[in-house]
């Protein structure tokens, strides 16, 4: 499909320049975080001392904001606007890119502002930002710009899905598109909490236009957006698994209407559940926090509808291309392609990473693991493993096919080596995380040997590993930069950009998926439920307001 | 909606074990008593805590027979008192508050894992079965000398 020697692109041309700029600002931020995270592991390590104008939680800082926030917020982005230009004709609306574009922007400005205020030494408080620790006003605009810029996106998305239905009255969305909308509704009624915390009590308080500020309130209002964070980090994986897996490997959607259910259910469970990363704090009662757990727990029943469509997605189209058996279809898969291999990858681990994450929200059981590096373990494995490994699998066919090039059997081959270089550091990292975790070692901690108490020396020898882990990741990230500058110097052609097909059989959804009022709805009952007494209470008993501190 | 029959099962198996763990849980919370820390809520002006009751005396002080009640204030970069000596098969309530920033207290080899939150007082109760020198440690960063943060329990 040549056409005046240009390949054709996947998606209009302009709508890939939107999508390039993301993708690469998101490595950007990967790249420099990095470094960061390399350093912090031979700091612990042991292996190496910083000069003394950089401090390790400086360092911390920027590794948490760029990796968590940055890196992850421009790739989700960018990859919901591609498929959402690709399934809903191919083309996005000028309002739509403009709206990105203005989002792009605002993102931006925020992130340069930031890293700007961290590198000054002016916002040493880490990624949670936690008062009474008070940084530079600038801080907390440039994240109040980030959040918003990320709004912007999303209403340039629901324009384009909106536009599409009126377009196609009667005609079942499609699933990308649904996918993504899902996705974004989930994270700006979360970002609602941090956006409160931040614009009515951060910024007035670090001007100093009030002297104090509601601890509690604000620890409440972070982790109302903090959880359903993760899942704005893993639902785009999801996609990818659910929409364009069964492409890659020749098979057909398992079941398109369940696959919304359990996105739906992800919008209704993902947020009402902050207090299970305050179940060590003191003035929230046992009573909701417990509630909170079980709302928790909830999410679970999509994570095991998605289990099941994915293993059978897998067997059918094994069986379609001949396999027998209960376990033939394993032959059958394309082990070779990283467009198939690093997102599969990303599945297997989030078996541990699921168990992990179980442990963690079970009430009494979190007081072994709670701040420790057990955590730390946790959440590389899911969002620096699952999640990454499946944005990587991702990267390596959109690149192509947004700048009408070839992904050549020499780059698939490096990718491949990329997802097990990857996967080795990890397992010595976050294997060692977990483990120096439960005897107790703490996370956000500098090198330390705590006036050489024994338990403090047994934690070394799983610090070391940890460094060394950490050094292979790195090699990791270096590696991934060099396939994506031969993405871009790859031969032209076309790439495809996979989306599955329903199967022929298949029944439309229900309607009640697409009413949005009434899904909108049920979202916010449940936070009234989970939400309304405990924090009617903290504010209308608050407890006496902290005043601001600079202890870095 | 067409859900396979397979998948049906999967979701039934799934779901019943959810319900059984949470039940489990449940139980132990409130039944039993396994809560996580800082159930009272009690409430102190961070400013002025060290001018008031119990605060104001931070140390241990005995309750009962081999029970004793540990009054700890945390701050920038420490712990007062910054050690303590029990006997063995001491049972401890600890009540925790903060001076300045959010700061952690856990005992290493223990389950007492608890945030100190200024304007919030945290509680949690310990029986120190075996002796040792127990390293207690500030888990929450609280500025540029955390990794210093610490206190001893001496069990003997
Ligand atoms: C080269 C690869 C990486 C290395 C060597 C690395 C290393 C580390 C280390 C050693 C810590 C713990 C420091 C401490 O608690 O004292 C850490 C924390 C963290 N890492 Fe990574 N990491 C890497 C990649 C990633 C990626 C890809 C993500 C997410 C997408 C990520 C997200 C985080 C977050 C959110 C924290 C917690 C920050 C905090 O506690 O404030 N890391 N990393
Ligand atoms: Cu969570
Ligand atoms: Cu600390």
């Amino acid at each position: 499909m040549l056409t005046n020697g240009t390949p054709e692109l996947q998606i209009d041309r302009k709508d890939s320049r939107l999508v390039l700029a993301h993708i690469l600002f998101a490595f950007g931020a990967l790249f420099l975080g990095g470094i960061a995270g390399l350093l912090q592991g031979l700091v612990r390590g042991g292996v190496v001392k910083l000069p003394a104008e950089i401090g390790y939680y400086q360092l911390l800082t920027a590794h948490g904001v760029l990796m968590a926030l940055i890196f992850t917020t421009y790739f989700i982005i960018g990859f919901l606007i591609s498929g959402v230009s690709k399934t809903t004709g191919g083309k996005l609306l000028p309002i739509s890119r403009h709206l990105g574009w203005l989002g792009y922007g605002l993102m931006s400005t925020g992130t340069v502002v930031g890293t700007i205020c961290i590198l000054l030494n002016q916002a040493t408080v880490l990624y949670t930002f936690y008062a009474p620790m008070k940084a530079s006003p600038y801080f907390y605009i440039a994240l109040a710009l980030v959040v918003v810029g990320s709004w912007m996106s999303g209403f340039g998305m629901f324009y384009q899905f909106g536009y599409w239905k009126k377009l196609h009255k009667g005609k079942v969305t499609p699933l990308f598109a649904f996918m993504a909308v899902t996705t974004m509704l989930m994270w700006i009624v979360a970002t609602l909490g941090v956006a409160a915390e931040v614009l009515l009590q951060l910024i007035p308080w670090s001007f100093g236009w009030v002297d104090t500020v509601n601890v509690m309130l604000s620890r409440t209002l972070f982790w109302f957006f903090g959880h359903p964070l993760v899942y704005f980090w893993l639902l785009p994986a999801y996609m990818c698994w659910y929409v364009v897996i069964p492409k890659i490997i020749g098979g057909k959607l398992f079941s398109d209407a369940l696959a919304r259910l359990a996105f739906i259910l992800f919008l209704l469970f993902s947020i009402p559940v902050g207090f299970h990363h305050q179940l060590m704090e003191p003035g929230i009662s046992p009573f909701w926090k417990f509630l909170q757990v079980i709302l928790t727990f909830m999410v679970i029943v999509p994570s095991l509808m998605t289990a099941f469509s994915l293993f059978a997605t897998f067997e059918q189209a094994g069986r379609a291309l001949g396999a027998k058996g209960l376990f033939g279809w394993f032959r059958k898969m394309p082990w070779s392609d990283v467009r198939f291999f690093a997102p599969f990858a990303g599945m297997l681990t989030f078996i541990p990473a699921g168990a992990g994450g179980i442990i963690n929200a079970s009430n009494q059981m979190n007081a072994v693991v709670h701040n420790t590096l057990f955590i730390t373990g946790h959440f590389h494995l899911t969002v620096a493993t699952t999640v990454a490994l499946t944005f990587f699998g991702v990267t390596y066919w959109l690149i192509p096919a947004l700048t009408g090039r070839k992904l050549t059997a020499r780059i698939n081959k490096l990718g491949m080596i990329q997802t097990v270089v990857w996967l080795v550091g990890m397992f010595f990292m976050s294997g060692a995380m977990h483990t120096v975790g439960l005897l107790g070692s703490p996370r956000r901690t500098a090198y330390t040997t705590y006036e050489n108490h024994p338990d403090a020396f047994l934690w070394m020898p799983y610090h070391v590993a940890m460094a060394i882990g950490g050094t292979i990741l790195f090699i990791g990230i270096l590696l991934l930069i060099v396939n994506i500058v031969l993405l871009f110097r790859a031969p032209r052609g076309q790439e495809e950009f996979p989306i599955a097909e329903a199967n022929a059989s298949a029944e439309a959804a229900p309607r009640l998926f697409e009413r949005w009022g009434v899904l909108i709805s049920l979202v916010v009952v449940l936070v009234l439920i989970a939400y309304m007494v405990p924090v009617l209470d903290m504010i209308n008993n608050p407890v006496p307001g902290s005043k601001g501190f600079v202890t870095w | 909606m067409h859900m396979h029959r397979l998948e049906k099962w999967w979701l039934v198996f799934g779901i019943s074990m959810l319900a059984i763990f949470l039940l489990v849980l449940g139980t132990a919370t409130f039944a039993m008593g396994v809560t996580p820390p800082g159930e009272h809520r009690h409430t102190v002006n961070p400013e002025t805590v060290t001018q008031n009751e119990p605060f104001d005396k931070p140390g241990l002080r005995q309750v009962g027979d081999n029970e004793y009640e540990a009054v700890i204030l945390a701050f920038v970069f420490g712990y007062s008192p910054d050690r303590i000596e029990l006997p063995v098969g001491a049972k401890v309530n600890f009540v925790l508050t903060s001076t300045d920033v959010v700061h952690g207290f856990h005992i290493i080899g223990t389950n007492v894992n608890m945030m100190a939150v200024p304007g919030e007082v945290n509680h949690t109760s310990y029986t120190f079965k075996e002796p040792g020198e127990y390293l207690v440690l500030c888990n929450e960063y609280c500025g540029a000398a955390h990794e210093q943060m610490q206190m001893r329990i001496i069990v003997k």
